[in-house]
């Protein structure tokens, strides 16, 4: 949209405020340039391919390949279950623990809020550089810290390379990231708990709902459109995930790419590794799909989730 | 309030989870910062307990000065990080002083277009943003990533701080208006000032990403004149797979200014999203 129509006036009597435009310009042009405009060349390139130098549009041929070409399928769809499932341990670990910390955060007068808040928010203000690395390093057999700590709780013999592991290393890593972003729901729904009224609380407890029954009865109702907001950040953020994979893991996701996920999966079509050679339409297909991945996540939360939960204003 | 909510046990148990959680938080951080000042015996031989006279050791520290050009790498994230977070908030401010202060024809449609960046995420159009960076020779520069986390910082930084613009008075503004202060010494005198807690909120959020981000480094400015320190740290904890002392030392020195800030910033951070900018 043009800076120049957007600052003209409703009523034509005043004379053009230059000054909304200039407001408005650096933001809009910066976003427009870099990110809006990158995103829709980013969706055309998916339907070209560079044959001979040129670039050739073919469609949805693109696609095609991904879907059916067992050169491409094969790794895509695993890529895709894989993040489905990374999905799902962060919907079902990630979230209740946030939800069980912040209710107990939130109970009246326990002392030392302030520190369990900020001493369980550190690992998510780390970069996944150095929580990939850190927790390689506590999961492996060489060093040995995590047998030594089973061990004191009798479960050593559970132990196994879990990161070494094609049937374990997606769930370790899921749950690594689970431990590094648990801090997110915790805050929020800390917020969301924070900002029911006393007399709503009180009220409860003159009808006799107190403790379990009124946490079920009472607050978690209250705070569903929290749980909505961190289940659609979740989803965002999972099916964009690139960093911890790639850090604890490398680019191929192994052991086996039994850890690949769309992020890496992008990364490797896109840049090409070791005997596959880059190839930027196919990155921009597999982008393309977690783009319409996402927006459809974010459809059904804009159009069903958030429209049917009532938000309460007190 | 009724003793129910606040009875004796309820109120042990609650510390008992909060503090184990606690300690799986902060388990594996202690475990590194500690590690790295231990001697290659001591990590292996008793890697739980802290460093004592015998087992300490700053061999590891000592190598990655020596290897590492780490100073370089921190000063480009230093660099980036300042430079997006000043244009986030100037440029952001800005718009959201537009926004939620003059009507105009397209207002709620700019504010949507506007939000859209906050769903979804901008790696989705690196093939593009990678052939425009080709295209305007800023690849390997530090431009093209100021120029990114800009972009990528904006949409967030416009919501929250548009909230809290609408709560300035209006009178405040209107009285100034009529002492002769143009729109611009109305946003920059009066406004800006006022929302001055709001801001320091969005930079904690817009820092955090930029700083730790892997992706973009890796793809747009992996020279080793613009390697950042999380670019950097990745390199060369993959060089140094078996000197134990040199990565737990090179993972005690990225975890440090982090947490440096993150400690003095944390109640900013945290009355931020408490007071509900996170919507």
């Amino acid at each position: 949209m043009d800076t120049e129509t957007m600052a003209e006036e409703t009523r034509p009597k005043r004379p053009i405020r230059w000054h909304v435009g200039v407001f408005l310009a650096p933001a809009v042009l910066v976003y427009t340039a870099i990110m809006i405009l990158p995103l829709f060349g980013t969706l055309q390139l998916s339907l070209f391919r560079n044959i001979e130098q040129s670039q050739v549009f073919v469609g949805l041929g693109n696609f095609r390949t991904l879907f059916g070409d067992p050169n491409w399928s094969v790794n895509f769809w695993n890529a895709l279950r894989n993040n489905v499932w990374f999905f799902i341990i962060h919907m079902l670990v990630q979230n209740p623990i946030g939800i069980l910390l912040a209710a107990l955060l939130s109970s009246p007068r326990l002392r030392f809020t302030a520190f369990y808040r900020t001493a369980i928010f550190v690992p998510t203000i780390l970069s996944f550089v150095i929580v990939g690395f850190a927790w390689k390093l506590i999961l492996s057999p060489i060093w040995g810290v995590a047998p030594h700590l089973m061990d004191f709780v009798g479960l050593k013999s559970f132990f196994t390379p879990w990161l070494g592991k094609e049937q374990y290393a997606l769930t370790a890593l899921s749950l690594v990231s689970v431990w590094q972003f648990v801090g997110i729901p915790m805050m929020l729904i800390y917020a969301a708990l924070l900002s029911i009224p006393d007399e709503v609380i009180e009220a409860a407890e003159c009808d006799g709902v107190t403790g379990m029954a009124q946490f079920w009865k009472i607050k978690l109702p209250l705070i569903l459109p929290s749980i909505g907001i961190i289940s659609i950040l979740t989803f965002v953020g999972n099916f964009n995930a690139f960093d911890l994979i790639y850090t604890a893991q490398g680019a191929l996701a192994g052991p086996n790419y039994s850890t690949d996920i769309l992020g890496t999966f992008l990364y490797r079509a896109f840049f090409g590794f070791q005997l596959q050679v880059g190839d930027p339409n196919m990155g921009a297909a597999i982008a393309t799909i977690m783009f319409l991945i996402i927006l459809a996540g974010v459809c059904v939360y804009l159009f069903l989730v958030q429209t049917r939960l009532r938000r309460y204003q007190f | 309030m009724s003793t129910a909510t606040r009875s004796l046990p309820r109120t042990i148990g609650a510390h008992a989870i909060l503090l184990t959680y606690t300690a799986i938080a902060l388990f594996p951080v202690i475990l590194v910062v500690m590690n790295s000042f231990k001697s290659r015996a001591g990590i292996f031989g008793a890697p739980l307990t802290p460093p004592t006279a015998k087992t300490f050791d700053l061999i590891g520290y000592t190598t990655v000065f020596g290897q590492g050009d780490f100073f370089h790498y921190f000063q480009n994230s230093l660099v980036v990080t300042v430079a997006s977070l000043f244009f986030v908030l100037l440029f952001g401010a800005m718009a959201a002083f537009a926004l939620s202060e003059y009507r105009f024809r397209g207002n709620t449609l700019m504010g949507l277009y506007l939000a859209l960046g906050i769903m979804i995420p901008i790696r989705l159009g690196t093939v593009a943003i990678l052939q425009l960076m080709v295209a305007s020779g800023l690849v390997n520069t530090l431009t093209a990533l100021i120029l990114v986390y800009t972009a990528q910082g904006l949409p967030l930084a416009i919501f929250i701080l548009s909230e809290f613009m609408k709560q300035v008075s209006n009178d405040l503004k209107n009285a100034g208006r009529i002492d002769g202060l143009s729109e611009y010494t109305i946003f920059f005198r009066l406004v800006l000032p006022l929302v001055r807690p709001a801001m320091a909120t969005v930079a904690v959020f817009t820092m955090i990403p930029i700083w730790n981000d892997l992706w973009f480094p890796l793809i747009l400015a992996p020279s080793e004149e613009t390697k950042t320190v999380t670019l950097g740290a990745q390199l060369f904890l993959g060089q140094f797979v078996t000197n134990w002392n040199a990565i737990l030392a090179a993972l005690s020195l990225a975890i440090l200014p982090v947490l440096i800030l993150y400690v003095i910033f944390s109640r900013q951070l945290i009355r931020g999203i408490t007071s509900g900018a996170v919507k």
